[in-house]
């Protein structure tokens, strides 16, 4: 936890080398003759913590799905390290609302299944050993061999958490990944999840509805708009690190949550 | 038209606490309801033998079918006639299954995987799935003779068509964040198949499967009487133009144990397979 009073000396990650770069990133579902996203440039710096925030529908998710290559934008470019993102990426870990557990496999098998898909069982068997390391640190020593049916919605999403993290990305795309938790389990998620990130000095994008978690993880939070998706606002939030859930009381903190709550609103009304 | 006292009534007993109460009828175990039910039915029976309200030629008392179900089950476990009967039907049966599953598998994973089988295949099987598959009984015979070819054939044709929606429907079972997690996995279409569809399709599949059991039997017997042979079919047409009605009554009822035992190990296998999905262990605890 040293390196930590760098980065509250640097707070809004701008500086770092940046990770992904999006330019005037558009997508219409043609189909539908919906239109999702509008022009969005967005950097994400080495090592920040990034968060956008805004109402249902407006495209947050459409837009991570294109950073992760799984949607093609209908305009605009997407680089991750320099390069275009041009289909699926394994080098990016992602999570979304639900944990998609297979119930079919114990924690430990799903967590180690991005390996297997990608070197085959026997390299999964060598994963073990990580995996049990990954599953030790979020807490869940001792249901390694337990099937997700016995698990809680918030230990579900911790073994998601470890097969996200078990192909060691730097680059982590999170779409509402705790929304389904209960508020206390989400807060003790948040600090893990911040605590792993700072570890790792990874590069995060998370996409939220609450106001507060986006402000007491992020160094930056972008709101978007309504439909279609564009980013009405940048907000640096210049809390130190490591952050933690008494910082909430703040009154730092309320003036940044109702800061964004203003341009959530005047958005909504628009 | 309240009553004066209702309300005085629980006033004098406050101690009282309002409780679920589960009435007599619903309190009754399972195997004793059965077994009521089973009584009541059979008292029904002789009722209407006794009093002839349906001839004597035509409906036997519950007594005389019982005799016969007693000498039936004798001339199986010795070894008799009916018990070759008995292989013949269960050889069919078996084989008409066999052949349905392996070729409703390959039909289901040609419609539910691929564009062409969709879009092309599948409405051919909607089409056919539609006619009266018994009317090709006749057909199958002169095709393949009046041995037992022509029964398995009508028997796999006929349960053919739950395998395939069940495999099909099993394919599309995976939802839009279990493909996304794969294809961020960097998963290829033959790896999402193994280690995500076919799992995950694997309780729709069984109870294809299960539906297959059943309609596997009908297809067997509808080919022994339209098409002659040596199984148990046969024996329930000559017993029925005999007017041996008990015969007919009591050559069913072991008939069923076939199509139940098939049922069965289905049920083992999902069990062994499917031991994650919630509907079937629980399924499983009831004992269905
Ligand atoms: N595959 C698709 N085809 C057509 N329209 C789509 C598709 N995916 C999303 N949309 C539309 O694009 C819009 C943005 O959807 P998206 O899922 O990105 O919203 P979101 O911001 O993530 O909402 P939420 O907060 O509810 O998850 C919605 O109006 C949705 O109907
Ligand atoms: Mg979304």
């Amino acid at each position: 936890m040293n390196e930590t009073a760098v980065k509250a000396v640097e707070p809004a990650g701008l500086g770092g080398r940046p990770v992904y770069e999006l330019h005037g990133v558009s997508k219409t579902f043609v189909r539908r003759n919906v239109h999702a996203l509008d022009r969005i440039d967005l950097t994400l710096a080495e090592g920040s913590f990034t968060a956008v925030i805004g109402s249902s529908g407006c495209g947050k998710s459409t837009l991570l799905k294109i950073m992760a290559g799984l949607l093609p934008p209908s305009d605009g470019s997407v680089y991750l390290s320099g390069k275009p993102v041009m289909g699926p990426r394994r080098d990016i870990g992602m999570m979304f609302q639900q944990a998609t557990l297979f119930p079919w496999r114990t924690a430990i098998e799903n967590v180690v299944l991005p390996i297997e898909v990608r070197d085959g069982k026997q390299a999964a068997a060598a994963a073990h050993e990580q995996a049990y390391k990954l599953l030790d640190l979020v807490g869940l020593n001792g249901f390694e061999l337990v099937y997700p049916s016995e698990l809680s919605g918030g230990m579900a999403q911790r073994v998601a958490i470890c097969r996200m993290l078990i192909n060691e990305p730097t680059v982590l795309l999170l779409d509402e990944p705790f929304s389904a938790l209960d508020e206390l389990t989400r807060d003790f998620m948040n600090m893990e999840l911040q605590r792993i990130c700072m570890q790792r000095d990874a590069t995060v994008l998370l996409v939220t509805h609450s106001i507060a978690e986006a402000v007491i993880l992020s160094d930056l939070v972008y709101v978007m708009s309504q439909r279609p998706g564009r980013f009405e606002e940048a907000v640096k939030i210049d809390l130190p690190r490591p952050r933690s859930l008494d910082m909430m009381s703040d009154p730092h903190f309320g003036e940044l949550v109702n800061r964004i709550r203003s341009h959530l609103d005047k958005g909504a009304f628009l | 038209m309240s009553h004066p006292d209702a309300m005085t009534d629980s006033d004098a007993a406050p101690t009282t606490v309002w409780r679920e109460e589960v009435s007599l009828i619903d309190r009754v175990p399972r195997s004793v309801a059965m077994i009521l039910l089973l009584i009541g039915f059979l008292l029904v029976w002789q009722a209407a033998y006794s009093f002839e309200l349906i001839s004597k030629i035509i409906m036997p008392s519950p007594w005389e079918t019982a005799v016969d179900i007693a000498f039936v089950g004798q001339n199986l476990l010795t070894g008799g006639y009916m018990l070759g009967a008995l292989w013949t039907t269960t050889l069919e049966v078996v084989e008409g299954f066999l052949i349905a599953v392996l070729i409703g598998f390959l039909f289901g994973l040609l419609v539910g995987e691929t564009a062409f089988g969709e879009r092309a295949v599948m409405p051919y099987l909607v089409a056919i799935n539609a006619m009266p598959k018994v009317a090709f009984a006749p057909l199958f015979v002169s095709w393949l003779g009046f041995g037992i070819a022509s029964k398995v054939a009508l028997a796999a044709f006929i349960a053919v068509f739950p395998v395939i929606v069940g495999t099909a429907a099993g394919l599309h079972a995976a939802d839009e964040n279990a493909r996304m997690l794969f294809r961020t996995m960097g998963s290829s279409r033959w790896q999402t198949l193994v280690k995500l569809k076919l799992p995950i399709g694997m309780p729709h599949f069984f109870s294809g499967l299960k539906n297959a059991t059943v309609l596997v039997v009908v297809g067997a017997v509808v080919g022994e009487f339209l098409g002659g042979g040596k199984g148990f079919g046969e024996l329930i047409r000559v017993a029925a133009s005999q007017l041996n009605t008990p015969r007919v009554f009591c050559l069913i009822i072991y008939l069923s144990f076939l199509g139940l035992g098939l049922y069965w190990i289905v049920t083992v296998i999902q069990h062994r397979f499917v031991f994650w999905h919630r509907e079937t262990v629980l399924q499983g605890e009831i004992g269905a």
